[in-house]
């Protein structure tokens, strides 16, 4: 981790009250007008050179969070402080060199790259597009460092998308990212549609990348595992809201939130000899819609702790423990 | 039950011999499958694992006799079901055993489900076509199935369509549909993969219970090691169209004998283990099928390798009762040999 420059705020990223809302229906065909709550209310902080993990189940409006902090998404309220400032109110011109500083890796490599473009050309279009890199010998140049830095040879900077394995692919995503010299880099699901073999390759070379530049990475993801390898820091969303943050540690060995534990307890350990002592909760039920959430805690419908008191409280997300918040109402009551 | 014919007496509900998928594209010949064996015994839960491309869902199609002609063929090997070499049957005979006594579950129920037919529909279909039900019977058997896959309310459910279900729904349909007609073996191919991780623990743990109470015997194909871990009472690893590593559960993970095996193993984290500092990933990329190194295809990516596997590939070798790998260096890995890359 960088330690914090005096001049330089503590936190890289701030959302506070993160709020985004999708208006739907009430077209010719498009049924009952309906909002969709998929960000309600979302704050949390991101120090320079950390990775903050954002875990949770499609739906749960985890990349809609990441979406609005690239502007990505307009949010509905709330507000995005980004290397000390306020950036939801600007304009695309001013959003511009702030765009530079955030960029994204998506899940998908396949449908992330243009297949019409060579690997170096897509590479080279952002240091083209910002003025970075104007004349075309340097781009050729800096196009080399960046593949090298992926882990990549000179040669695949004529090839195109299609002549790449999944892993490659990914890793031209992450050059492209690299070529802005961002700060922040929004990594959503960036591993989840590759091979276990090469999922290990890909997050090896985003901590190397972290170490080398002093990155800070926003974690998308759904793989529990994964992200404790990843994180400093966990964030785990339900149905819109955070339900329980905290560092990796005590996420992992004192889950507080129902919800963690459920999930934590879903996911299958690759040792036979350990899953046939593990007891586990399996979670009844679906993820609500976000149409229509349940009222109170919106885990409560399929919470193996819930009260009548859960129907009706909208839980909180208060500190359990310095640098440890949960929603949830039961915590600190005698349950097992 | 199948009609009379020349049944071996043997525990063995499917046996798989040699098999030998290939695709031609482009002139080029691709040994999806290439001479893989393995069996599954009545009511037990067998898995084959590996990474995309390595043969997995070929070998369960081919089971099915369902690899898309002309490009893919059969060229070898037997596929014997309760002693019955599948291959030999006559399409419509094979249409009898499909469904009916071998049934498969996709990946992704969506796109595996008809979108213009009721859910019930689609239910009742094999049962009046495979059973000889008549609609009032099969509507009962299709109720029935859904409310014994977890899905409320069935009379209601039936006359929806696929596209009012969420995820977890149609796969919980999709586990129905393979029920329909009480098959002896279900082929589940990466039946979890595209639901969310507390949907996926409840369909992993409805299929385990439904194989236990009615004795189905199940493929699990997947690349999920953890999945495989708690489901799986054998396990097949593939690699590049072939089985490299077969065992017990607790055999392959406690012991695994391949470095391929052993390469999965070690390049995911673990919750169950105190964090590493570094993943090891297996280096560089699967093979690309149609040009295959001589010797031993995960050479080239394999940490313990030596001369020989350049020159020679091994065959499936016993290791223990029960436990088979192919690999020269098998019986020393992890022991004395150590990994010459680090």
């Amino acid at each position: 981790m960088n330690p914090a420059s005096p001049e330089q705020p503590e936190f890289l990223l701030e959302v506070r009250n993160l709020v985004k809302h999708f208006r739907v229906g009430g077209g010719l065909f498009g049924g009952p007008p309906g909002l969709i709550k998929a960000v309600d209310g979302v704050s949390f902080a991101i120090r320079r050179g950390e990775t903050l993990g954002l875990v949770g189940e499609s739906g749960c409006g985890k990349t809609t969070t990441g979406r609005c902090i690239l502007q990505l998404e307009h949010a509905t309220s709330g507000q995005v402080i980004f290397e000390g400032r306020e950036i939801t109110a600007l304009s695309e011109v001013e959003l511009r060199p702030v765009r530079r500083r955030m960029q994204v890796i998506f899940q998908d490599p396949y449908s992330s790259l243009n297949p019409r473009m060579t690997v170096g050309q897509m590479i080279a279009e952002p240091l083209v597009v910002h003025g970075i890199v104007p004349d075309r010998a340097g781009r050729a140049a800096r196009v080399k460092q960046l593949l090298s830095h992926a882990g990549l040879l000179p040669a695949m900077a004529h090839r195109y998308p299609h002549e790449l394995s999944g892993g490659q692919r990914q890793r031209v995503g992450v050059a492209r990212a690299l070529a802005m010299e961002p700060s922040l880099i929004i990594c959503d699901e960036p591993v989840s549609a590759l091979d276990v073999s090469i999922q290990a390759q890909i997050i090896n070379l985003l901590e190397e990348l972290q170490a080398e530049f002093g990155l800070t990475y926003l974690f998308v993801a759904h793989d529990l595992s994964v992200v404790r390898h990843i994180s400093d820091r966990v964030a785990v969303m339900y149905l819109g809201k955070i339900v329980e943050i905290t560092d990796r540690k005590s996420l992992y060995e004192n889950p507080q939130h129902p919800y963690t534990r459920a999930l934590l307890s879903a996911v299958p350990i690759p040792d036979p000899a350990v899953e046939s002592q593990r007891e586990r909760t399996v979670l009844g039920g679906e993820v609500p819609s976000p149409l229509n959430p349940p009222s109170g805690c919106v885990f409560h419908p399929r919470c193996p702790i819930a009260i009548d008191d859960c129907r009706q409280v909208i839980p909180e997300l208060r500190e359990i423990s310095p640098e440890h918040r949960a929603a949830c109402i039961r915590i600190g009551d005698a349950h097992p | 039950m199948t009609e009379p014919g020349a049944k071996t007496p043997s525990p063995v509900l499917l046996d798989v011999r040699n098999l030998q998928t290939q695709f031609t594209t482009s002139g080029a010949i691709v040994r999806a499958v290439d001479g893989v064996s393995w069996d599954v015994c009545p009511g037990e839960t067998v898995a084959l694992v590996g990474e995309s491309g390595c043969g997995k869902s070929v070998s369960a199609l081919s089971v099915m006799r369902l690899v898309s002609q002309p490009a893919g063929r059969i060229v070898g090997g037997q596929i014997l079901f309760k002693g019955r070499d599948l291959l030999t049957l006559s399409d419509d005979e094979m249409r009898d055993v499909r469904g009916k006594e071998i049934a498969m579950i996709f990946q992704e129920p969506m796109t595996s489900l008809n979108p213009v037919l009721t859910i019930g529909r689609q239910l009742t279909e094999p049962a009046e076509i495979h059973l000889g039900m008549t609609p009032a019977q099969a509507r009962d058997r299709a109720a029935e199935l859904l409310s014994r896959v977890g899905i409320a309310d069935p009379e209601r459910r039936l006359r929806q369509y696929p596209h009012q279900f969420s995820g977890g729904m149609r796969q919980r349909m999709m586990i129905a549909m393979a029920l329909v007609c009480d098959p002896a073996l279900i082929l589940a191919d990466e039946p979890t993969t595209a639901l969310d991780v507390t949907i996926q623990a409840q369909i992993l743990e409805l299929m385990k219970d439904l194989s236990r109470r009615f004795g189905v015997a199940m493929l699990m194909i997947t690349h999920n090691l953890g999945v495989v871990a708690r489901y799986a009472d054998r396990v097949n690893v593939m690699y590049a169209g072939k089985i490299v590593e077969r065992g017990t559960a607790r055999e392959i993970y406690g012991n695994p004998r391949h470095p391929y095996t052993l390469g999965l193993l070690r390049s995911v984290p673990r919750l169950d283990e105190p964090r590493r500092a570094k993943l090891q990933p297996i280096p560089g990329q699967p093979p690309d099928l149609s040009r295959l190194p001589v010797g031993c295809s995960f050479a080239p990516r394999c940490s313990y390798v030596i001369e020989r596997c350049r020159e020679e590939a091994p065959e499936l070798d016993v290791i223990e009762t029960q436990h088979l790998a192919s690999c020269w260096v098998a019986k020393t890995l992890g022991r004395e040999v150590e990994p010459v890359v680090s």
